[in-house]
């Protein structure tokens, strides 16, 4: 059926400027750029992805959004109009990449974060130590010594810890979602900056073994490339229960996305679709998820912790309390925004709940059963500034992942194409072609400046007021205040309203 | 030499050490006595090591197991071979849920019935076939999601019925082999049902001499009864649910 639907953007190319070097042509991958004498758009296939505008040495493309009106009409949004006109040209479910771009409140944005004067004084992270070191893993109720006076030993049994030196861990996103080179550049930056990368479910490349110490490998429903050696390869391993861009639901790499390097790494057949069930097949309990975190420590020796990531939604309090009383080591919760490679939009856009109100009930809830200390939280779910980070641990995380944000420092645009394989900057794509656009060495080090910026004005703020190590900024919501939030949310992010004291 | 361990009231945590560290220590054969439901036997390795096990093994024998060989003299539980890369499992027995889940190489015969969701989301990756075979008959949900590997499933018991519904729901690779008629009503939407070929009776006969061998069944007993074969109608079955 021939599509009714208009260009949703507009490549406007100033023809006084343009010299012919068809670099536009060259640099887009979704054939909206062609020679005909001269550079011509084919505007309906634009996604306003800025390669080509990035790239024009004379400035002379701009692309902006079709100024085509719709009749007014706040119920019937231009969105919904042009949905109704896809799906009734296709039958299909719409599907989508990255976060859920709808304005739902975004609760970081109402917090405020305190600071000392006169009586408390701040200190100055540029002359003095500011420790952003933090350890994921199990913590013991109490310490046990044995020994004398001056030759003191620990007595008590540590469960697997990991160091970060920066509480912020790249989120998990699979080789097959996105690019080898992309999960280089996220190994490199993990390794030099002392954090850790995140396999997601699609298994890790050999080129990738040597990472191993700065690596969270997933076992996903689709076991897609889990081995015993894959598990003891690692820093930490994650089971994937669910995502926050799709709660609920499986996963599905296209098979034409399946070529021979992911055939292998997945270890399953060029071209046949990587299909992860909606579940894990053997957990329908807390009992089940036991069962299989304790077949990970078995495997392992007992010598990797072992985290679960789920979804954050309405009952994510007493599911992360099962969670804990399972023996997982690390719960991860992913927010409502977070992203995704493929997702239908129904779910994408109106499943789950808020990463912010799901970190402080979750953080409430474990602390009054006295069971907080046995698990770490991480928390992703659309982290966007170094100032989300401090919130969420004052909040009561560990630490924080990002996805979105490490993908936007290698070149991403957000242009929510990820699920069609033609990323023109070489990231979410498996087209040798557009893969070695995205040179690792560069992604890392921009990976890299991204999370020392983020360190220093986490320093900067930590100074402010007036401690001096992260883990002094843990469940510290006394240090937050609300603005424009109403009672209830309050109570349940444990916060004051600005403008009361103490 | 064998290793013998009284695993008697003993907790699993400890049984799969002391394995462990014998394997570590160069042990390639071990005799299990008196096993009562201990979780986890032969999780993880990879060594060419043989256990036999005398008594009912617990949830997830030889999970993410790569090359072992296990022998169950009774029956064993939920889990067997879950995510299993290679190796042998042989159970004379009956066995419970979820056997062979994401299974990706090697081989587990049972000698009786298996439960639930047997061999869901095998898969195989090429020269490593995972095969099931089972002697009894089946519960739902058989071969669900698989994306590769073998599975035969021989109804030699004779109780009906052979298979339970949903054979093979969402199946989008390998190939499952019923010695006997599936009714149509007990299959998955993404299947179909074909005449065994000659290649096909060549290939399950190589598996079936062995696992009659194993449990001294007669192979030319098993072999006249009438197969049917299912394999999956398309290798993409969700490939046009989605707008873009």
């Amino acid at each position: 059926m021939e599509s009714q639907l208009p260009a949703e953007f507009i490549v406007n190319i100033d023809h006084e400027r343009c010299r012919k070097c068809k670099r536009c042509v060259m640099n887009c991958s979704f054939s909206a750029i062609e020679f005909k004498d001269k550079v011509t758009a084919n505007n309906r296939q634009c996604v306003a992805c800025h390669r080509c505008a990035t790239f024009c040495p004379e400035n002379a493309i701009t692309i902006t959004q079709n100024p085509l009106d719709y009749k007014d009409g706040y119920n019937w949004s231009p969105e919904i109009r042009k949905n109704i006109l896809k799906q009734a040209e296709s039958g299909g479910m719409i599907l989508t990449g990255m976060g859920n771009p709808k304005p739902y409140p975004i609760y970081w944005d109402h917090m405020l974060i305190d600071a000392c004067q006169v009586t408390n004084p701040s200190i100055d992270p540029l002359r003095e130590p500011m420790e952003l070191r933090t350890y994921l893993g199990a913590k013991p109720e109490f310490l046990e010594f044995e020994g004398d006076p001056g030759n003191i030993s620990l007595k008590t049994e540590l469960a697997p810890q990991v160091k970060l030196d920066i509480p912020i861990v790249f989120a998990a996103m699979s080789y097959g979602a996105i690019s080898l080179n992309a999960h280089k550049a996220l190994a490199m930056a993990a390794r030099r900056m002392g954090t850790l990368m995140n396999t997601g479910e699609g298994g890790l490349h050999e080129d990738l073994a040597g990472y191993a110490d700065r690596i969270i490998v997933q076992v996903a429903s689709g076991r897609f490339g889990v081995t015993s050696k894959y598990l003891n390869n690692s820093a930490l391993v994650e089971i994937k229960i669910g995502q926050g861009a799709k709660p609920g639901i499986g996963g599905h790499l296209p098979g034409e996305k399946v070529g021979e390097d992911i055939s292998k790494t997945r270890m399953i057949p060029v071209g046949t679709d990587a299909l992860s069930p909606a579940p894990h097949h053997d957990i329908y309990s807390i009992e089940d998820l036991s069962q299989l975190i304790y077949a990970i420590k078995e495997t392992t020796d007992y010598k990797k912790p072992v985290s679960v990531k789920i979804a954050a939604v309405h009952n994510v309090a007493a599911i992360a309390s099962g969670i804990v009383r399972a023996g997982a080591d690390v719960v991860m919760i992913d927010g409502f925004r977070g992203g995704t490679g493929a997702a239908p939009m129904i779910i994408r856009d109106h499943v789950g709940i808020p990463i912010e109100l799901a970190l402080a009930a979750v953080d409430d809830r474990l602390r009054q059963e006295g069971i907080r200390n046995r698990a770490s939280i991480l928390v992703g779910g659309s982290i966007r500034q170094s100032a989300d980070v401090v919130k969420a641990i004052a909040l009561g995380a560990d630490a924080c992942v990002i996805g979105t944000a490490s993908l936007i420092a290698m070149g991403c645009r957000v242009c929510q194409k990820c699920y069609t394989g033609n990323c023109a900057w070489g990231i979410a794509t498996q087209k040798p072609e557009l893969v070695r656009r995205l040179n690792p060495e560069v992604a890392a080090d921009r990976l890299c400046n991204l999370l020392t910026a983020w360190g220093h004005e986490i320093q900067e703020v930590l100074g402010s007021l007036g401690i001096n190590a992260i883990e002094s900024l843990r469940g510290s919501r006394e240090r937050l205040r609300g603005v424009g939030l109403n009672q209830e949310a309050l109570d349940i992010l444990g916060i004051k309203h600005a403008g009361i004291g103490q | 030499m064998t290793m013998k361990i009284d695993a008697k009231g003993m907790h699993y945590r400890t049984l799969n050490k002391m394995i462990r560290d014998a394997v570590a220590s160069g042990e390639k054969e071990f005799e299990l006595d008196n096993i009562g439901g201990q979780r986890y036997i032969g999780a993880g390795l990879n060594e060419n090591v043989k256990i036999t096990i005398n008594g009912t093994s617990g949830n997830d024998l030889g999970v993410f197991m790569n090359g072992a060989k296990i022998i169950i003299n009774a029956n064993a539980q939920d889990g067997i071979a879950n995510t299993m890369n290679a190796g042998e499992i042989i159970v004379h027995g009956s066995v419970g849920d979820i056997v062979g889940y994401a299974m990706r190489g090697g081989k587990l015969y049972i000698k009786g019935d298996v439960g639930y969701r047997v061999g869901i989301h095998m898969k195989e990756y090429k020269k490593q076939v995972p095969i099931i075979i089972a002697g009894g008959t089946a519960g739902d949900f058989f071969g669900e999601y698989m994306a590769g590997g073998i599975m035969i499933l021989l109804g030699m018991n004779e109780k009906n019925p052979l298979v339970g519904n949903y054979v093979g729901t969402g199946m989008h690779g390998g190939v499952m082999y019923i010695r006997g008629k599936v009714d149509p009503y007990h299959l998955g939407k993404e299947v179909s049902c074909l005449e065994l070929s000659e290649e096909d009776i060549k290939l399950i006969s190589g598996y079936l001499k062995e696992y009659c061998e194993h449990f001294g069944f007669d192979f030319n007993a098993v072999m006249s009864g009438k197969f049917t074969k299912l394999v999956p109608l398309s290798l993409r079955p969700y490939g046009n649910m989605y707008v873009y």
